[in-house]
């Protein structure tokens, strides 16, 4: 199924958890935050939260600024 | 000479924020360096205990060993403050404060910025005051940057923003306190702290933000576009405490006319 990750298109397979996406990024035990279609998937549920067709993910992190 | 260790000045009352005292006056940003070892570097130099980052997307399959932010300036060392810098309007502020929220394991303090313009990047005053409602309503503790105007100013802290944090002139400008007068009106009115945040250049502007009795300053670029950004670091950390001491001392009155500082009794010509 088709998820969009920080705007770009991603095929990833039907019903992957968070977690399952995170680690195929690379990006497992990095500091970040995620939210899904605008509402923020807290660290605890990834392994549970089932992504679906279509959703918006937003994998943030901190960086320089004032 | 009289030793100075000797001297015993009357103790400052440290800068609390949300219940956190801390000893340095001087907040610093983390943009605009050239790389992380230089922000790490200038950061202790300035002696800053409170830190600002941005919120951005993760660069994905790029560079998985890339050093993040939050090694080199850490959470158990600093406080962090996230911003909500790029934001132009409440929706996508608040928004971001909730990520920032995630990113630091709850950790509810966050500098909120709304801006008008890319060209001034001027706060835009409506949008702050709707995010500030909807961010205090959410359980945040909420350091605003807003306009110099000392009712806005006063709004601010009464919906329960816990600093104030008004422009010294536009972010990035380096053009010093361009409005004194708001500056001293704001900081008499306000019971909680306020600093000076955006259009530091240099040692002396940071300086006379403490002498119009600011609690602090927050800067970036002022010393990430130093020449040598440690060495200003380091003058940023004197400037914010010879500006607070001088205004603890209360400076003389000013004068139209001279006033001889050697007496007049005992001239022998």
């Amino acid at each position: 199924m088709n998820v969009f990750i920080n705007g770009e298109p991603r095929d990833i397979p039907d019903k992957s958890s968070l977690q399952t996406l995170i680690e195929s990024l690379g990006l497992t035990g990095k500091r970040l935050a995620v939210e899904v279609n605008e509402d923020i998937v807290p660290r605890s549920q990834h392994s549970e939260f089932r992504l679906s067709e279509n959703d918006r993910v937003e994998i943030v992190h901190a960086i320089g600024g004032g | 000479m009289t030793d100075q260790s000797q001297i015993q000045l009357p103790e400052d009352k440290p800068l609390e924020i949300a219940g956190r005292v801390y000893k340095s006056r001087l907040l610093v940003g983390t943009g605009k360096y050239r790389d992380m070892m230089e922000t790490g570097h200038a950061i202790e130099a300035s002696g800053a205990e409170i830190v600002t980052v941005a919120v951005r997307r993760t660069n994905l399959g790029q560079n998985p060993d890339e050093p993040n932010l939050l090694d080199v300036i850490s959470p158990d060392s600093f406080t962090i403050l996230p911003n909500t810098a790029g934001c132009y309007n409440a929706r996508d502020a608040v928004r971001t404060c909730k990520l920032a929220r995630e990113l630091l394991n709850g950790h509810n303090l966050v500098k909120l910025e709304v801006l008008g313009e890319e060209k001034t990047l001027y706060p835009n005053m409506t949008e702050t005051l709707v995010a500030a409602e909807e961010l205090i309503r959410d359980g945040f503790q909420v350091m605003v940057y807003c306009s110099d105007d000392p009712l806005l100013c006063k709004r601010l802290e009464e919906m329960g923003c816990i600093a104030i944090m008004p422009l010294g002139a536009p972010i990035g400008s380096g053009l010093g306190i361009q409005n004194r007068y708001n500056i001293r009106l704001i900081v008499e009115n306000a019971s909680v702290p306020v600093l000076v945040d955006a259009g530091v250049g240099t040692a002396s502007d940071a300086t006379i933000a403490m002498e119009l009795g600011c609690d602090g300053v927050l800067m970036n670029t002022a010393i990430a576009q130093a020449q040598d950004p440690i060495r200003m670091a380091r003058a940023m950390k004197l400037a914010i405490e010879s500006g607070r001491e001088a205004y603890l001392s209360g400076r003389m009155p000013k004068k139209a006319y001279a006033s001889a500082s050697s007496p007049i009794d005992g001239i022998f010509f």
